[in-house]
């Protein structure tokens, strides 16, 4: 067995870009970011022909844009799951946090189109606090992350349940639900649906601020190899709790977004944190810290979503959806770390 | 990082024995426990600590306690399981229409679900090692394949178990004590047996501490690993069979309804194993156990609602890490 496998010790060494030098800086970014996803692109790119074949309607601007909109949610969550794997950590809490979402803005508002702006204000305040609880014990009282956010999963659906009294009540009024289902009209495409202009927001936000910040820059850093990133001076746990904060707000954003889309129920959020992790790690970012990007979570979102849109043209059983998106993670996580060995 | 955990300290029996160490955390588990039952006994009243109440807690620890004892070696190597929920399911499903209510077939529907697991073991273990596979991930994929052709083939209750196999779910010794519980202390002797006395053990306990550190010291530390994972999900197959024995049938839900995955991961690290390997054992994964059957038990007794109980389970989980966390003295900055 050769000893140049990388581990622990000299993983920042080998997962460490070397940033890209002003000179170059439209061209470069546009060319590096387009690297970073090359892989998972083609993967994308295949399945989307594949979908164009079967069903040549998936062209028009509508059947594409609802597509879009239905991956919206899942493309925000992963994001936000990016920065604490990029840190990392893992964030298990996200699912319970969209249900939380759903249920509270339901039971605040009652239907009530005046309570928009207060109830958005608030479930930022809930997703602010649960972000800073999570990095806070991560961080402090160094917890696992893992353990961290599973009893803030069990903390969460619990509480809100309690709190509601074992069931969702009230309802959403129909200016907090068209952020998920409702559209611009345009012309030429016809209709723009908000949660596209949403998720485009969220995914230049996220860019820039993964690979254009100082925050990016340490953040990656920390989870390269946080002895060195102290080392040179970097604020790991600040880092790492605003990674968390991160996470939690995009929790509430997507958790808006399936509120419009799919209405109140206890349901909504489930399952979607493991959903969030398959994004990411078909977007190529390393589990265990150092490495990801955002384009790339964002072309992995699509991917797994549109795989699935795939296998329904293809008459597969509901079910098997499930295996087949099991044995794509094998997949992508055994090619990322078999990359990896070489690399080293 | 530390080097060999080859630290006896670690052992239980042996520090309650000579230096009754309280800041241990194997053995602090097994004195929380012993507080909390003295708590339910002044809470709830002397019916709580009554032998009938103890045998009933300590049979409804036996699924979890068996698949934990499982996950328990998986964690100290500083890998980890999901796929035990998934595939505690496939083999009740498996199991139970192999026997299909003659006794006859039980051997047969044994070896089939040992077979089973051993062979989710090895393909787990494989990934992980040869697949450089993190070990998280690749698990959820694996459970989730298991996910998809379970609820494409089965959609209720499949087969049935035999009357005299039911006698392994209900079966007492004497009248009072439950085969079941013997069942659970049989996996767990075999596993501190395995972990304490044997080679396989020894390395991987020094896999778990530094994966480097061991293989340079010749350790074949992809064997070891593999190992582990056959041997969590063959509990997780002895979990399943169990449950066909209390059911009477096999169900699909039964492993993600009861959340055995993340349960038994909740109970190893209550129970004082470290979630990145090394340090631990599964005597305090045992205390663990029975320390969330307990706490439930209590939270029944005192009508908590069902709601709260999953707050206070979080909140507990959480502060058992954090109180083992902050009392190490390994001084580590990256914490998974």
């Amino acid at each position: 067995m050769s000893d140049t496998t990388p581990q622990t010790g000299d993983r920042q060494v080998q997962r460490q870009r070397p940033a890209p030098s002003r000179r170059d800086r439209f061209g470069g970014y546009a060319l590096e970011h387009l690297k970073a996803s090359a892989p998972i692109l083609a993967v994308l790119i295949v399945i989307l022909v594949s979908i164009i074949f079967l069903n040549p309607a998936f062209l028009d601007p509508p059947v594409f844009l609802a597509f879009l909109r239905r991956t919206a949610p899942l493309i925000i969550l992963a994001l936000g799951q990016l920065f604490v794997i990029v840190s990392g950590g893992f964030d298990l809490s996200v699912g319970s946090l969209i249900t939380v979402t759903v249920v509270v803005a339901a039971a605040v508002s009652a239907g009530d189109p005046d309570a928009l702006i207060p109830v958005m204000a608030l479930l930022l305040v809930i997703g602010l606090l649960v972000g800073l609880i999570n990095g806070l014990i991560v961080t402090q009282l160094k917890v696992p992350s893992i353990i961290t956010t599973l009893g803030m999963l069990l903390i969460l659906r619990g509480a809100v349940f309690y709190w509601a009294g074992g069931s969702p009540t009230g309802a959403l009024a129909d200016n907090f639900r068209q952020f998920g289902r409702e559209a611009f009209d345009l012309p030429l495409i016809g209709q723009l649906p908000y949660a596209v202009i949403v998720v485009v927001l969220v995914a230049l936000i996220a860019t820039r601020l993964l690979h254009h910040t100082t925050f990016g820059h340490q953040l990656l850093a920390t989870g390269g190899g946080a002895r060195a990133a102290v080392m040179t001076g970097v604020n790991i746990a600040r880092i790492r709790v605003f990674a968390f904060v991160l996470s939690a707000l995009s929790a509430v954003i997507a958790g808006i977004l399936l509120g419009g889309f799919a209405g109140v129920s206890a349901q909504v959020g489930q399952g979607y944190e493991f959903q969030a992790i398959s994004a990411v790690v078909l977007g190529g970012a390393a589990i265990g810290g150092g490495r990801g990007s955002a384009v790339a979570t964002v072309v992995g979102a699509l991917t797994l979503e549109a795989l699935f849109m795939l296998l329904n043209l293809l008459g597969l059983p509901q079910p098997l959806r499930e295996t087949v998106q099991g044995l794509i993670l094998i997949g992508a996580v055994v090619y990322a770390g078999l990359r990896l060995q070489r690399a080293g | 990082m530390s080097i060999l955990t080859e630290d006896r300290s670690d052992d239980p029996v042996r520090s309650l024995l000579t230096k009754f160490d309280l800041t241990d955390m194997q053995s602090g588990v097994w004195l929380v426990l012993l507080a909390v039952m003295v708590l339910g006994w002044i809470l709830v009243g002397p019916d709580f600590v009554s032998g009938g109440n103890m045998t009933n807690m300590m049979v409804r620890a036996v699924p979890l306690g068996i698949v934990a004892m499982g996950q328990t070696l998986v964690i100290l190597g500083g890998s980890l399981d999901l796929s035990v929920a998934y595939l505690i399911s496939v083999v009740t499903v498996l199991s139970a229409s192999v026997m299909d209510g003659d006794p006859n077939n039980i051997p047969l529907a044994i070896a089939v679900a040992l077979a089973v697991g051993v062979g989710v073991g090895l393909v787990n273990g494989l990934l992980v090692t040869k697949g450089r596979a993190n070990p998280l991930i690749v698990t959820l994929g694996t459970g989730l394949v298991m996910k998809g052709l379970l609820s494409s083939r089965f959609a209720a209750q499949t087969g049935s178990a035999p009357r005299e196999f039911q006698i392994l779910g209900y079966g007492r010794i004497g009248g009072w004590l439950p085969l079941s519980v013997l069942l659970l202390l049989a996996v767990f002797m075999i596993a501190w047996w395995m972990t304490r006395s044997t080679r396989f053990g020894y390395h991987l306990y020094s896999v778990g501490g530094s994966k480097e550190i061991a293989r340079l010291s010749g350790v074949r530390d992809d064997r070891v690993i593999i190992g582990a994972h056959v041997w969590c999900s063959v509990t997780a197959a002895i979990t399943g069979i169990f449950l066909v024995a209390r059911l009477g049938a096999g169900s699909p839900w039964v492993g993600p309804e009861g959340v055995y995955d993340l349960e038994s991961i909740a109970a190893v690290v209550v129970g004082g194993t470290a979630l990145l390997g090394g340090r631990g054992g599964v005597p305090g994964t045992l205390a663990g156990v029975l320390l969330l059957a307990v706490l439930d038990n209590m939270f029944n007794a005192l009508q908590v609602d069902g709601f709260l109980k999953s707050v206070l389970r979080g909140v507990i989980i959480i502060a058992a890490v954090a109180s083992y966390a902050l009392r190490s003295k390994r001084k580590d900055v990256d914490i998974a």
